[in-house]
């Protein structure tokens, strides 16, 4: 446990997103048009940012390995990977429980939405690439090759749906919402923020360890 | 003083976590022949692929002719296992292909007479046998005509009439002054014209020394001069 | 200018060994012709829908045919190295990615021309805005489908399971060009009463940009060992 500092990481985390999960379902305002349906924003908003850090966080780290081909950077981008996919998942499931109540459809093919969950399904391919690839360097730099053209492609696929239809409400942020749901938001962002900190180090001291088994003599 | 041929500098190459070729340091000078042996799996041919660029050295570095050996390509031919060709083509469009795209001179002709394949030149590849493939292969490598050449078993695939050509092509290519790297197993054969032989085992480099005392009997040889090693 | 002339050379070489093979480019076209009788049947014969929704199957054609045609186009570079061969005449990595995507463009433009006809046969499809339109759409989306498929091919060839790798990594990528393809599609054969159709071609040629830029750059990276 010695110099494991992302578990401390971790755990405030958690106990944020508990405080933070609890607050918005009890304590925050009623959102004005949403009403209940609206406390789901509290987890949905943190984990469509964190998602899309993530995937970003994987495109430093692709780009870090073709560049300067040191290991940690694959060790990034791979944690990123796999812990992008999982928030993007979770992502696309809050969505369509939110779609189910708001307008009585499991998908309503909003662009965001639609948008993260090609997403998903890009990089669940990255992750398939990995693990057919049996050679450590050609597997870490194709599959860097491979997240640099999915990360420049979410643009057009934003784009594309937007323009087909749009049915999510205008973009959240802490600036345009009453305070005291700002509060909530802002606290649960740092919270995902920190439980996510904690899966990627988590991940990459396993990547580590896999690449030193890999290559001991 | 000229820089030599090749000049390898701790080389490694390592797949899938397991060092093929491991701390390899060579040098060979212009016009030198090298005749290159060991078990199978010593790494050979990953040594070969490395000095050629055709593969990266995972650790260490490569010269060719005082140039890095990506950027020295075209100085570099290499005779592989797989030979290159594309089935659907004859074996007159594979030579146009590499002409074209390698700046090659148009010598397509003489060379298709030169290894014998002129009467079956226009007839696809994939109807070719191994060792129609093979000349086909020392064909593109006559049309590059490199200053340095590496051979990864040569004489695989060939009948004892090709057998004598390849030793006629690297009487040839010794004779212009190429620098030749031979991989074979045909010790005896190849360390009658070779000036240094040098030999794999488990992916570094063990005994190195005069092809001369290959020439005779060579596994002997080998044992003996790696005793005194 | 010596990249231009190496993909030129490259390109020739895709087309005669296209033409040489074009047997298998038959097969390619018939494989996305029969994608069009299943889809009519799927969608239970109705004519009015499929009508409505022919640009959607023209282009679900083309991109499924075109995992064939892009795994065919590196099964033959990769059966006897030959790809390493033109690394070491030498060939720029970036020639090689050209003049094998602008050749896997021309087939995937070949395949939707061939499936024009059948489209207006089968479905009752016209072109109200012209042929002119709708072989640049038919460009468009090629062209956007082929530069990461020439890419990602590559990729999918020299890794294991390369038959699932490849509709795996590709698919999820092209579905912008694929949903800008079918609306100007869509409307080149419905009318653009609107003025859409520049918008779409437009998000078509930034999609080309974006990926024939990034797959130039990055396949060296690819292709090289």
């Amino acid at each position: 446990m010695k110099g494991r500092w992302e578990l401390i990481v971790g755990a405030v985390g958690g106990l944020g997103l508990l405080a933070g999960s609890a607050l918005g379902l009890w304590w925050a305002p009623q959102e004005r048009f949403m009403l209940e349906t609206g406390r789901i924003l509290y987890v949905h908003v943190p984990t469509a940012w964190l998602s899309m850090i993530l995937f970003t966080a994987a495109f430093v780290g692709s780009i870090g390995w073709l560049v300067k081909r040191r290991w940690g950077f694959d060790f990034l981008s791979e944690a990123s990977v796999e812990a992008g996919v999982v928030l993007g998942c979770l992502l696309s499931v809050q969505g369509s429980i939110w779609a189910h109540w708001t307008w009585n459809t499991w998908w309503a093919w909003d662009p965001r939405l639609t948008s993260v969950a090609v997403m998903v399904l890009s990089f669940l391919g990255i992750l398939a690439l990995r693990s057919f690839v049996d050679d450590p360097e050609k597997r870490a730099t194709w599959s860097a090759t491979a997240t640099i053209v999915a990360w420049v492609n979410v643009p057009f696929v934003y784009l594309c749906v937007k323009w087909m239809r749009s049915l999510h409400q205008g973009q959240s942020s802490v600036a345009n919402i009453d305070p005291d749901m700002g509060k909530v938001l802002l606290l649960n962002t740092v919270a995902v923020t920190l439980v996510a900190i904690y899966f990627v180090v988590t991940r990459w001291r396993i990547a580590n360890a896999v690449h030193q088994r890999e290559f001991a003599e | 003083m000229p820089d030599p041929a090749i000049l390898a500098t701790a080389v490694g190459r390592r797949f899938a976590g397991r060092w093929a070729v491991r701390d390899v340091s060579l040098t060979v000078a212009q016009g030198e022949s090298v005749l290159v042996h060991g078990a199978n799996g010593s790494g050979k041919t990953t040594l070969l692929r490395v000095l050629s660029s055709a593969i990266s050295p995972t650790v260490g570095s490569v010269t060719v002719l005082g140039k890095p050996a990506v950027e020295a390509r075209s100085k570099v031919g290499l005779l592989s296992h797989a030979d290159g060709h594309y089935d659907e083509l004859s074996g007159r469009d594979n030579l146009e292909l590499a002409v074209k795209l390698g700046h090659l001179p148009d010598r397509i002709e003489a060379v298709l007479e030169r290894v014998g394949l002129a009467a079956r030149a226009g007839d696809a590849v994939r109807g070719y046998s191994a060792g129609m493939r093979k000349r086909l292969a020392f064909a593109r490598l006559l049309l590059k005509a490199p200053p340095v050449v590496l051979m990864d078993e040569p004489y695989a695939a060939l009948d004892p009439a090709g057998h004598q050509f390849v030793d006629e092509l690297c009487a040839e290519f010794s004779a212009q002054g190429a620098t030749v790297l031979i991989s074979t197993h045909q010790v005896g054969r190849v360390a009658q014209w070779c000036d240094r032989a040098i030999r794999m085992d488990q992916g570094r480099l063990g005994w190195s020394g005069d092809a001369s005392e290959l020439r005779t009997r060579p596994a002997d040889a080998v044992a003996a001069a790696e005793e005194r090693a | 200018m010596e990249l231009i002339l190496e993909s030129r050379a490259v390109l020739a070489k895709e087309l005669l060994h296209v033409w040489r093979a074009r047997a298998r480019l038959v097969a390619t076209g018939t494989f996305a012709l029969a994608t069009l009788l299943l889809f009519s049947f799927a969608g239970g014969l109705n004519d009015a829908a499929l009508r409505e929704n022919s640009a959607g199957y023209l282009w679900i054609g083309i991109l499924l045919a075109s995992t064939l045609a892009l795994g065919e186009g590196l099964r033959v570079e990769t059966e006897h190295n030959a790809i390493e061969m033109l690394l070491l005449l030498p060939v720029s990595p970036a020639a090689i990615f050209y003049g094998k995507a602008i050749g896997n463009l021309l087939v995937l433009l070949l395949v939707g021309i061939v499936m024009l006809p059948f489209l207006t046969v089968l479905f009752d499809a016209t072109p109200t805005e012209g042929v002119g339109p709708l072989l640049l759409c038919l460009f468009a989306g090629s062209a956007a489908i082929s530069a990461p498929g020439t890419l990602h091919a590559t990729l999918a060839a020299r890794a294991r399971s390369r038959d699932v790798l490849l509709p795996l990594l590709l698919f999820p990528l092209v579905i912008p060009c694929v949903v800008a393809a079918v609306q100007a599609t869509h409307l080149v054969y419905a009318g653009d009463p609107m003025d859409q159709l520049g918008s779409w071609l437009g998000v078509l040629f930034a999609f080309c940009v974006v990926h024939w830029s990034v797959g130039g750059l990055l396949y060296s990276r690819v292709v090289e060992d």
